[in-house]
């Protein structure tokens, strides 16, 4: 696929994304303002929502306010706090980035050695134990291995804190979470992409021309199988930032994902439209960014 | 491996159907017991695992907890199934315009990550056990679309089919007898793993409070709960963390054996 033909797929994309995010507030059963406000809510304070919001006016209409007020970063205002939602957003979103890029750092460096290690002992007991643990690492959901680290690391062992923001270690169980379940698939993935170039021609060259072994593996075999793997973990930034909802709500930990979860229990609806909106534009963003780098570093893989 | 993984899976069906046939009070609250730890010298048989922060009985919402984990994971994987497929086979059949633009679509709700779609559609229609099922329906169908359109594009220009299509045969008997069959083993090792990750999207969706709502039981809802007392209670949060592991463990270890068994690849 081109990459004109690409960025345009892109743009009917987010272009979809802005229509479901739009059209969530009309999944409302009923009337959205009197789910917003309350049964008890004045007239006036209807009227006055129900102008902000624009929903007096025709759909069509309304998803073109609502697109114009987009591109100037506008998301309206929280009906809770009155503040505008994009200072919200601008509050919590770096706490949620920290988040997903320390998670993404303890995912990788534990995850492509071990994976590294699972191939080179490949059919081997070692790289068995490997596969078993990652296996059912990465099928344990964030609300069963938060809670568990938290028992080990917090309470019984009295390391860490158990949640919030208040310390600077408050990071490390929350991304501990986040990053073991990303460790367990950049395990499979760095085994599964090693063993395919291990068994190369080239590999047997480097070998047979009588290089050291950690020259092969390091230098001739990792440099080839690295390409994949750097794929994966591009592709996992964006299931971080969705990861971080449930991960966020057990720790406390005041990001994005959070506010969505706060927005949902207090029917702050515009404020959880902007949330999911900006979360799956963040996604779609990264994994095209992942998919042009692709591209561009492999020569094998040509655009058009 | 397999054993293990029916044993598992067989000890909760039978815990559903004892759910059923034991009069269970999992609403009932004995202030007495209030986060009881689990002993087998209790009074009654209930709090054998020991008894929630209202006093409600572990055993008894679990059982009643699994019973709805049951009923979501198969009506959702059913619902998605059928949906996904009829997208799927169209596209890939078809080809061509019809195909772009419902991959297109597909395409938009899979730029949505995770359970964020999920998450999005259960806050608005409100929390409950059908609005949960709804959730999970609208954004579970693209998987199925993806996979059986990937499939089905291979299989179009088969021989058998080409041979069929030239006899005269209708498009819905070319789809249903001469593409469909062909499908079935791919989609049973698909359900079988969408079984498991429907449970685990019900049990978060619970966990944040969308999905079933209390008094009524559900997993999710009770980590929520376990969660928050695990201080003084953590016995609470590790029976039904534990058991909800054994059974997506069970059921996954099932979907890889399919999936030796018949030799399916995943083809996207």
């Amino acid at each position: 696929m081109g990459l004109l033909k690409q960025l345009s797929s892109f743009c009917i994309v987010i272009f979809g994304v802005l229509l479901l995010t739009f059209l969530l507030i009309h999944l409302i059963p009923g009337d959205p303002v009197e789910v917003m406000l309350g049964e008890s809510a004045s007239v006036a304070d209807r009227v006055q929502l129900r102008a902000d919001l624009g929903l007096n006016q025709p759909l069509i209409q309304q998803f073109g306010t609502y697109l114009a007020k987009i591109t100037h970063a506008d998301f309206g205002k929280s009906i809770h706090s009155k503040t505008p939602i994009i200072e919200l957003i601008k509050t919590r979103y770096p706490a949620t980035l920290k988040l997903a890029f320390l998670s993404l750092l303890i995912g990788s460096s534990i995850g492509i050695p071990l994976g590294i290690y699972a191939a080179l002992k490949a059919g081997h007991w070692q790289d068995f134990v490997v596969t078993i643990v990652s296996v059912r690492l990465s099928a344990m959901p964030a609300f069963w291995l938060g809670p568990m680290l938290m028992l080990i690391f917090a309470v019984w062992l009295g390391w860490l804190p158990v949640s919030g923001m208040d310390s600077n270690a408050s990071i490390l169980l929350p991304a501990m979470t986040l990053g073991f379940g990303l460790s367990a698939i950049l395990t499979r993935m760095t085994r599964t992409s090693l063993l395919e170039v291990l068994n190369d021609d080239y590999i047997r060259t480097a070998r047979a021309k009588g290089l050291t072994e950690p020259n092969v593996i390091l230098r001739h075999a990792l440099r080839a199988a690295l390409l994949p793997i750097i794929t994966i973990v591009g592709l996992q930034i964006g299931s971080l930032l969705a990861g971080t909802v449930i991960t966020e709500t057990i720790f406390s930990w005041d990001g994005i994902g959070r506010l969505l979860v706060e927005s949902i229990e207090k029917r702050d609806y515009p404020v959880t439209q902007a949330c999911v909106l900006i979360v799956a534009l963040s996604y779609v963003l990264v994994n095209l960014f992942t998919d042009i780098l692709y591209r561009l570093s492999d020569p094998r893989v040509k655009f058009g | 491996m397999k054993k293990f993984a029916i044993s598992i899976l067989g000890f909760w069906i039978l815990a559903v159907l004892l759910g059923r046939i034991l009069q269970l009070t999992p609403n009932a609250i004995n202030l007495n017991a209030i986060l009881s730890s689990p002993s087998l010298i209790t009074t009654s048989a209930a709090y054998l695992l020991g008894a929630d922060d209202l006093g409600r009985s572990i055993l008894a919402r679990l059982l009643r907890g699994v019973e709805v984990s049951f009923i979501v994971a198969m009506v959702v994987t059913v619902v998605t199934m059928t949906i996904g497929v009829f997208i799927g086979l169209i596209a890939g059949f078809y080809g061509g315009k019809v195909d772009r633009i419902l991959m297109q679509i597909t395409d938009i709700f899979l730029a949505f990550p995770g359970i964020l779609l999920a998450i999005a559609f259960a806050a608005v229609l409100g929390p409950g056990l059908g609005n949960l099922i709804i959730a999970l329906c609208l954004t579970g169908w693209v998987t199925y679309a993806r996979l059986t359109r990937g499939q089905t594009l291979g299989l179009r220009n088969r021989q058998h089919v080409q041979a069929a299509e030239s006899l005269g045969a209708s498009v819905p008997r070319l789809i249903l007898l001469h593409i469909l069959p062909l499908l079935a083993s791919v989609l049973v090792v698909e359900a079988t793993y969408s079984l498991s990750s429907v449970m685990i999207a019900e049990a978060s969706l619970s966990f944040l409070g969308l999905g079933i709502q209390s008094p009524n039981a559900s997993w999710g809802a009770m980590l929520r709960d376990a969660v928050r007392y695990m201080l003084v209670a953590p016995h609470y949060v590790l029976i039904v963390g534990m058991s909800l592991m054994s059974l997506i463990l069970a059921i996954n270890l099932g979907g890889d054996y399919l999936r030796d068994k018949w030799d399916v690849r995943k083809v996207d």
